[in-house]
């Protein structure tokens, strides 16, 4: 297949000691530590020619930590190669090197990771929130932020905070523990 | 301009700074009909997250039950039986047109050719009573399951799906016509809303928006999935680079959808619409009055959900707008740790400034419509 030889290739390029590759379910998948993103991502678009960045996205793992583990899609246009990198954002917050020195495109998702898991991408022109509020507090997409209803200024209206709609339970607990929030 | 602007197909805010007409500078501002779908999808399990999955895009529904569900699929290591594969293609590809003539009606709609709009709805209206006919809705389906389809095909449908393929292929001949060759509609469209092709590819920029800027990148054909290998299509490219290329290339893929969708219903297969796997699929009604294993699962089923072995996965599929594809992390239990939806309208209006910097203003409403900007799919 196409995509095994994709980390081959790519091996020969980076420090390959450092970096974690596998094939899951028909995706090369590639770990790497923090430092050496750029140097990864530099290499797949020269020495891959996988020009474009077809997605950012972001997952919580909590309880295990670190806690935030970015994932890069990459792509060719007009060929079926992909190569996911993956990388755990360490500190708090979390910071990564901005991947738009190497893929400009990754600069609308990377906002919106920063919206959702607050994890602060350094080097980025312009690391704002993109769909909440500039003044929203916290970063709704990570596990511990409970789903709760916001405050609306009807009479009479009392909000049902943290949430009484869906409880929280924290992995590995009991199932009926009572719901309770860890925030 | 906007959030609340006709042209704007949705809220969407636009900061421009001009100089005369002339934008110097474009910064889309979004996040205006953000429900937080992506949180929520992680409270319910995966049956019930079909609900919210509909409303992402939602002009083409079953395009959008078809990226999910391929995801899910995945992660169970499942293939839906052929008869319930053929159903989705012919529904996702019919969904594909409709999704183009709302595209093609309010593209014109902005531009003040609102005959066009009032042809085009009249038309994807028949596509709605056919969604009615197989899933009893005609929008927001959940037509589509794991491992198939909900039911199958019901008497009389091919025929009337048929029909309405006959009839949009003269109706789009006929606008064809009517705008191609329109000396107002060229005007307005030719070098207008320009994207190079390196801007495109750098910018994530995917479907109609890369296409029309000479990239023959399709995922249905570079990457096939569901079944999409089975079929004879072509992938429309355009080399203009402008709002008009974009333009062509959608009228192009309604012949090609049209294509498929025909195949689909020639070749139909028989057979059961759902996999035979009691863990993911209900079991058939008739079984539940003979069978307490059938009840079991039944029960565990509608109360509990499916639990996918744990593991995180994405696959790719071709929206009517670009490349869609979820991101799905699961744990083993019957909710998912995370769904992430890569949302084709979200990188396509990444691409929106390099269109319309350096241009007048009056071709923002151009650039807009020819990006076909679907904002549930941009804010989630």
């Amino acid at each position: 297949m196409g995509e095994t030889s994709i980390l081959d290739r790519l091996s020969h390029s980076v420090p390959w000691d450092r970096v974690t590759a596998a094939e899951d379910r028909g995706r090369a998948v590639v770990q790497v530590p923090a430092d050496l993103l750029l140097d990864v991502l530099s290499a797949a678009r020269d020495t891959l020619a996988l020009d474009t960045c077809v997605d950012v996205t972001a997952w919580d793992r909590l309880p295990k930590q670190p806690r935030f583990e970015v994932v890069y899609l990459l792509g060719k246009a007009g060929a079926a190669e992909r190569l996911t990198v993956k990388v755990l954002a360490v500190g708090d917050p979390p910071r990564l090197p901005s991947a738009t020195v190497v893929y400009p495109g990754a600069g609308f998702p990377e906002r919106e990771v920063y919206d959702m898991y607050g994890v602060v991408f350094d080097g980025h022109p312009d690391l704002r929130r993109i769909l909440m509020p500039d003044d929203w507090e916290g970063h709704p997409l990570r596990r511990d932020f409970s789903l709760s209803e916001e405050a609306v200024e009807f009479k009479g209206h009392i909000p049902k905070v943290p949430s009484q709609i869906i409880p929280y339970f924290p992995p590995g607990s009991p199932a009926g523990s009572g719901g309770k929030t860890p925030r | 301009m906007g959030p609340q602007h006709p042209s704007t197909h949705g809220v969407l805010r636009l900061v421009l700074e001009l100089e005369g007409e002339v934008v110097l500078k474009c910064t889309p501002v979004m996040g205006y009909l953000h429900t937080g779908i992506e949180k929520e999808m992680e409270t319910r399990t995966y049956h019930q997250n079909v609900t919210l999955v509909d409303r992402i895009e939602y002009l083409s529904n079953y395009n959008e039950e078809m990226a999910f569900y391929q995801s899910v699929e995945r992660l169970f290591g499942l293939e839906p039986p052929p008869r319930a594969r053929y159903i989705r293609i012919l529904m996702s590809e019919m969904n594909r047109i409709a999704s183009h003539l709302v595209y093609l009606g309010s593209a014109a709609m902005d531009l003040n050719v609102s005959s066009v709009f009032l042809y085009c709805l009249q038309d994807r209206e028949k596509f709605l009573d056919l969604s009615e006919m197989v899933s009893g809705q005609r929008m927001m389906p959940g037509y589509f399951r794991v491992g198939g389809v909900a039911e199958d095909l019901p008497d009389g449908f091919m025929a009337a799906a048929r029909a309405w393929l006959d009839e949009v292929a003269r109706n789009v001949d006929e606008y064809d016509g009517l705008l191609t060759d329109n000396l107002i509609w060229r005007q307005r469209l030719d070098n207008v809303a320009l994207l190079s092709r390196e801007d495109a590819i750098a910018l994530g920029g995917t479907g109609p928006v890369l296409r029309g800027s000479g990239v023959p990148h399709d995922v249905r054909k570079i990457l096939p999935y569901g079944g999409y290998e089975e079929f004879e299509f072509d992938v429309a490219v355009e080399t203009g680079c402008d709002a008009f290329a974009r333009y062509r290339v959608r009228m192009e893929e309604m012949r090609q959808a049209r294509r498929i969708a025909l195949q689909a219903l020639d070749r139909m297969p028989d057979g059961p619409v759902i996999v035979n796997d009691r863990k993911v699929a209900l079991p058939p009604r008739a079984e539940l009055a003979r069978s307490m294993e059938a009840v079991i699962h039944q029960f565990k089923l509608v109360s509990e959900g499916m639990h996918p072995p744990a593991g995180e996965t994405y696959v790719a599929t071709e929206s009517p707008r670009g490349e869609k594809g979820y991101f799905v992390v699961s744990d083993g239990s019957n909710k998912p740790v995370r769904v992430h939806v890569r949302a084709p309208s979200f990188y396509n209006l990444q691409t929106l400034p390099a269109m319309v910097e350096g241009r007048p203003l009056a071709d923002i409403v151009v650039a807009i419509a020819s990006i076909d900007i679907v904002l549930g799919d941009v804010d989630r």
